[in-house]
């Protein structure tokens, strides 16, 4: 008998090797989502004794078509997306490329550059708080000691963006630079070579053939960027909390204080379902790109 | 020749010293601020050499919570970490054994959800179980973040362990859950080492499920930092001392591990 279940294991061990990580993401994360889906049919205030009540796509028409501050932090998510996506796939890019050489000191190089994505993004949000001070801070400093105006920073509206994208740029590069480091390292040798051979000089190298050849590994630094991007949250909450006004508001932050702060958690719902669709759309574009050849 | 050589050479230093220089600076400043005086802090423009002072660790170790914050995040992030394991080693053992690929691209879907969409349907669960502020409520929502991770980078490394070996196991008599056990565990262990260490520093640094589902009892420190900085917002000395003591834990777990995490990291990026 005991021999039959060990057969018996061994033979859908494929399914029940995975099936107790499978069972626990069902619950921890599908069953959530299904929820919240739901709900967003609803509205319903946590502070109210009432239930939720049964609105069906109310919430989305309010959103789409009444809500004032849907549609602007739709916008400061999207620009701030497309501005770290840019920002840290280029700098990464860089980077690798001065990793990848050989030079005294490149296990230490490598490893330092790492610290900025290891290090708690909050306390280190709030470090970069104290250096962009308007008044005393050390980034001011620097700049009107070369001659430039001091910024505003986070507390100016037109300079928000910027300074969050500065910390996002500063926290993520290290995660894209070791992405085409890893990317760059396979790349084959024997192009190259020819091409440096045939006298091409290394801005032509760089242009037709690393680019063409790190395509691949730069879609999936994009990816991974664009997800967590969208997705920005702490140091954002942490810096400004949106402000000024509401010039920072990220979609994220939005939902939090929706359901946080306001405990409309009906109407938070529909907010989750439209800005995970978002995520999930923007994903199966850099997917497909990836796939389909150039 | 030689002096076009000379000249690339210099400009590559430079770029070099450029990147670290802008990687490392905050770090470095922190590192700096922890030592100073208020008044030292305060000072325009800022001081680079003064005399250094321990009063802000002090007041951070001595003065309020600081060390039970601090034991939260270690139970909590030794917690996650360890029912990930449990759950995501045999998980990617299957998934690289048998190429369930498809397995593998739902990890990267739990990747893609933004944390906010579980937490509503949590919080109500947990309000209605009263397990808000528990260890173990906190513990299942960094889950969320750990677990796919964990999957994610022990595939790469259960698909690099050489294939010969588990078949002669196989050969000689082992069934395969033998060879998981007997042969591919004890090969894939500095493997599984790194990765509970990215999943520790992944629980660690974890801001928003704390913020939402932890409270007094099981505050974890970036948490317990943003309140601090809040009713506290100009004790600078404080808040890099405090951002040192949080920061300084992970930032040794990345030099111990450093190989491992820069493989772990690109290896579950590229095989996307």
């Amino acid at each position: 008998m005991a021999g039959g279940v060990e057969r018996w294991v061994e033979r859908h061990l494929r399914w029940i090797l995975p099936a107790p990580a499978v069972i626990a993401m069902a619950l921890l994360l599908v069953v959530p989502l299904v929820y919240t889906a739901y709900l967003s049919l609803h509205e319903w205030y946590a502070s109210s004794v009432l239930g939720p009540r049964l609105v069906w796509l109310d919430n989305y028409a309010q959103l789409f078509l009444r809500d004032e501050r849907f549609w602007p932090a739709f916008r400061v998510t999207l620009v701030f997306t497309v501005g770290a996506v840019a920002l840290t796939v280029t700098l990464g890019l860089g980077i690798a490329h001065l990793l990848i050489r050989n030079f005294p000191g490149r296990g230490l190089a490598r490893t330092l550059v790492l610290l900025p994505m290891i290090a708690t993004p909050v306390a280190m949000a709030l470090v970069w708080m104290t250096m962009m001070s308007p008044t005393i801070g050390v980034l001011n400093y620097v700049l009107r000691s070369v001659g430039l105006a001091g910024s505003a920073w986070v507390s100016s509206p037109r300079s928000v963006i910027p300074s969050l994208l500065l910390v996002e740029t500063w926290m993520w590069t290290p995660m894209t630079a070791l992405i085409c480091l890893a990317g760059l390292a396979t790349l084959p040798s024997e192009p190259f070579e020819s091409a440096r051979v045939d006298g091409a000089s290394g801005w032509q190298i760089f242009w037709h053939l690393t680019l063409p050849f790190m395509r691949s590994t730069l879609v999936v630094a994009a990816l991974f960027r664009t997800i967590d991007a969208l997705k920005v949250f702490d140091i954002v909450y942490v810096m400004t909390e949106g402000g000024p006004g509401f010039a920072s508001e990220t979609l994220n932050l939005y939902v939090f204080q929706t359901s946080f702060k306001y405990l409309n958690l009906g109407y938070a719902s529909a907010l989750i379902v439209v800005f995970f669709t978002l995520i999930l759309g923007a994903s199966m574009l850099l997917i497909q790109v990836r796939r389909s050849p150039p | 020749m030689s002096l076009s050589r000379g000249l690339r050479r210099a400009t590559f230093w430079c770029l070099l010293i450029l990147t670290l220089a802008f990687l490392l600076f905050p770090l470095v400043w922190m590192a700096l601020g922890s030592f100073k005086t208020q008044v030292d802090f305060m000072a325009y423009p800022p001081r680079w050499l003064f005399r250094p002072t321990l009063a802000n660790y002090e007041k951070v170790l001595i003065g309020g919570d600081f060390l039970k914050f601090t034991w939260n995040s270690l139970v909590i992030a030794a917690g996650s970490t360890a029912m990930s394991l449990l759950l995501g080693v045999p998980a990617a053992y299957g998934i690289a054994r048998y190429h369930q690929t498809r397995l593998g691209v739902a990890m990267l879907a739990a990747r893609m959800a933004p944390g906010i969409a579980f937490l509503i349907p949590w919080f109500i669960v947990f309000s209605k179980l009263r397990m808000v502020d528990t260890y173990l409520a906190v513990m299942l929502t960094h889950m969320v973040v750990v677990l796919p991770l964990v999957i994610w980078v022990l595939v790469g490394f259960f698909e690099d362990l050489p294939r010969e070996l588990e078949e002669s196991g196989l050969i000689d008599g082992c069934s395969v859950l033998g060879v998981f056990r007997r042969i591919a565990l004890p090969l894939a262990r500095p493997g599984i080492v790194a990765t509970a260490i990215l999943g520790v520093i992944a629980s660690w640094n974890n801001f928003i499920f704390s913020l939402v589902i932890a409270g007094n009892s099981t505050r974890t420190l970036p948490v317990a930092i943003f309140n601090f900085v809040s009713y506290d917002s100009l004790n600078w000395g404080g808040l890099t001392a405090a951002s040192s003591l949080i920061t300084l834990p992970v930032l040794l777990m990345a030099f111990l591990v450093q190989k491992h995490i820069v493989r772990g990291l690109t290896i579950g990026a590229l095989k996307g």
